[in-house]
């Protein structure tokens, strides 16, 4: 079963949002309403995440991502459509049925933090267990596991005015993470921080999640942090406008709107052997040096430099799969000429 | 003819009016809800008098000089003690004045009224910060009450509680009670958004947010309130002096009366030295929050 999955959903702010709902469905852009009272934020979402998954929404501001989060929680209330939790649908519930699911299932960490000023770090985390109700002493203890967790260790009796950035999102983190949810709502979490700590903080979410296998969804405007850490990448504005791998975006954009959005991404990052190689042909590949088809094509650089012969592209089972040359890579990292190393490999 | 139309207009047009009763009736009328309503008077009446009795003889109940001393440790644990000099010596000087005695029934009555304003007040700062509704009804409410010169409270009091003690104090909770909800509101309304839906995205019920996320940050704001309560709790007090209110105002009044400069003067430094200490003792207990000790770290 999906953890979470949405069907047709539709929010619409302003009086007369029902009305701009059906002129939506009949297929009006949402500029072209004709109530202007109303702000199309989401429009016509359909997709579900698997347990276990990094799900990266991506929009500009304005796209409608933090209603669209907001909603899988039940903190706003779609328009139309229906948000399954774990197939449980949010709109069946009652309030107080609504409270419970937030206290058992979903956590969220925000944009600037949201912290009680007035709590230390441990208080603050333990701020999930003790809406549970969990006793003091039990919610402290797991609370510091958590922190020490997120590498917060040392710092447990500080209050949040006396923390970086960074290490205030750290709190937020352990927050969520301390009320023990299987889905993390993740509101433009790192945007606030400098590039440096939003890296390291990136880092760290992937370095959690492979240890604790959370359901993520992850919200942002910064693309290059979105094909860092998404599994898959829903880019949005109102409407999604492509939903895919880091690499189906860069590869076949869906639109104008999805190839402009890319066209900044530092692609050599992104991209993968397998992705950038061209067909093998008929040539002897056993002299040619071996290369894992997942690696990034920026760390194949130096490889491809050094050996005469392409680089050949394996599998897990060392399978070759095509060969990668400095032109391929080259041709790669350009947007428009992408599309044609498609073309060179369909026949492959 | 003439004659009689002489006698006509002299009869009918330039015939002064009757002298309607409208005082009377109004009498009538506030003896008639005084009797249907003696229970409700009665027993507020005797509840105040002796919750104001019991506190001004606690207050007297040891020699001055100790009193002194009692009020500079207050001010030591609230503040520290720089302010704890300043109240020691203030209240010595009040101690010296011929009118000490009148000096902690004045403290009485504003602990008093100050503390049942407070009772009211944040329940509805509470409700209006909830509710639109309530808010926009409630604020041509409190800013009548707040414009309205003090005194004329006096009047309506008076006729249905007579001349005393309790009427100032009535008279007080209504006048000093605005900025307390005002405050309570405002605080609470200026609740950072996100931690309030942070309480919400964990699940926390309403009344938990309100107990562990906005009154916990509220409070340095709903204490700046309080501490004017005080002080408008104060001024009235002494303005209630002209209903026989007992105190110092009582002393000012008659002080006011007879042209008496010296007992005016002593009854007004006693007054002052009352208003600092409430106002700095109030401000630190505002220091002493929480989130205001949590802010003073991030300076």
């Amino acid at each position: 079963m999906s953890a979470i999955a949405v069907d047709s959903l539709y929010k619409v702010f302003g009086k007369g949002a029902r009305s701009a709902v059906a002129q939506l469905k009949s297929g009006t852009p949402r500029d072209q309403l004709t109530t202007k009272s109303v702000t199309a934020a989401v429009i016509d979402h359909n997709w579900s995440i698997e347990p276990g998954e990094i799900f990266v929404v991506m929009g500009l501001s304005g796209s409608g991502k933090s209603t669209l989060i907001r909603m899988l929680n039940g903190l706003i209330k779609p328009t139309s459509g229906t948000i399954r939790i774990g197939g449980v649908e949010l709109g069946s519930l009652s309030n107080r049925e609504l409270r419970r699911l937030r206290r058992e299932k979903i956590s969220m960490v925000f944009q600037h933090f949201a912290l009680l000023p007035h709590r230390t770090v441990v208080e603050n985390v333990a701020f999930g267990l003790e809406i549970k109700g969990l006793s003091k002493t039990e919610r402290l203890e797991r609370a510091r596991e958590v922190v020490e967790l997120v590498g917060l260790s040392g710092h447990e009796d500080k209050l949040p005015a006396q923390l970086s950035g960074g290490m205030k999102q750290r709190v937020g983190l352990a927050r969520a993470l301390a009320a023990d949810t299987e889905i993390l709502l993740m509101d433009e979490a790192f945007s606030a921080l400098d590039p440096l700590i939003r890296q390291e903080m990136q880092d760290q979410l992937l370095d959690l999640q492979s240890k604790l296998g959370k359901t993520i969804v992850f919200i942002t405007h910064d693309l290059n942090e979105a094909m860092r850490i998404g599994d898959r990448i829903a880019i949005c504005d109102g409407e999604v406008k492509q939903l895919g791998t880091a690499e189906d975006l860069l590869m076949h954009p869906a639109d104008e709107y999805v190839a402009e959005f890319t066209a900044d991404v530092d692609r050599s990052r992104v991209l993968t052997a397998e992705a950038v190689m061209e067909p093998c042909g008929t040539r002897d590949t056993s002299a040619f040096p071996k290369v894992e088809s997942d690696v990034p094509v920026n760390e194949l650089y130096e490889s491809v430099l050094s050996s005469k012969a392409p680089l050949l592209v394996v599998d897990d089972n060392s399978d070759p799969l095509g060969v990668v040359t400095p032109r391929s890579i080259i041709k790669s990292l350009s947007p428009d000429l992408a599309g044609d190393i498609e073309g060179e490999r369909q026949p492959a | 003819m003439i004659e009689y139309l002489r006698n006509w207009f002299w009869t009918y047009i330039w015939k002064p009016l009757p002298d309607m009763p409208f005082g009377d009736w109004m009498e009538s009328f506030v003896r008639w809800v005084r009797d249907a309503w003696s229970v409700f008077f009665d027993g507020t009446e005797t509840f105040l008098e002796s919750l104001y009795t019991g506190l001004t003889e606690a207050l007297l109940f040891l020699p001055s000089g100790l009193m002194v001393l009692i009020f500079a440790g207050i001010a030591f644990a609230t503040k520290g003690w720089k302010l704890a000099a300043t109240v020691g010596v203030g209240m010595f000087i009040a101690a010296w004045t011929p009118y000490w005695d009148e000096t902690m029934q004045t403290l009485s009555m504003v602990l008093v009224a100050a503390f049942f304003a407070t009772v009211l007040a944040i329940p509805l700062g509470i409700l209006a910060s909830e509710n639109r509704a309530v808010s926009t009804a409630m604020r041509p409410v409190l800013d009548f009450m707040q414009t309205l010169p003090g005194f004329v409270y006096l009047l309506p009091v008076v006729m249905f509680y007579g001349i005393g003690v309790v009427p100032g104090i009535i008279a007080t909770i209504v006048f000093c009670m605005p900025p307390g909800v005002r405050l309570t509101e405002l605080g609470l309304r200026q609740v950072d958004r996100e931690v309030v839906e942070a309480g919400q995205a964990f699940g926390a019920s309403p009344a938990a947010i309100l107990a562990r996320i906005k009154l916990p940050l509220a409070l340095p704001t709903v204490m700046a309130g309080l501490n004017q309560v005080i002080m408008l709790a104060l001024s009235m007090v002494v303005i209630a002096g002209m209903v026989g209110g007992g105190g110092l105002g009582s002393v000012i009044v008659s002080a006011l009366g007879r042209v008496e400069m010296a007992k005016g003067f002593n009854a007004g430094l006693a007054v002052v030295i009352l208003a600092i200490f409430l106002d700095r003792v109030m401000q630190g207990l505002a220091d002493r929050t929480p989130v205001a000790k949590a802010a003073a770290f991030a300076r």
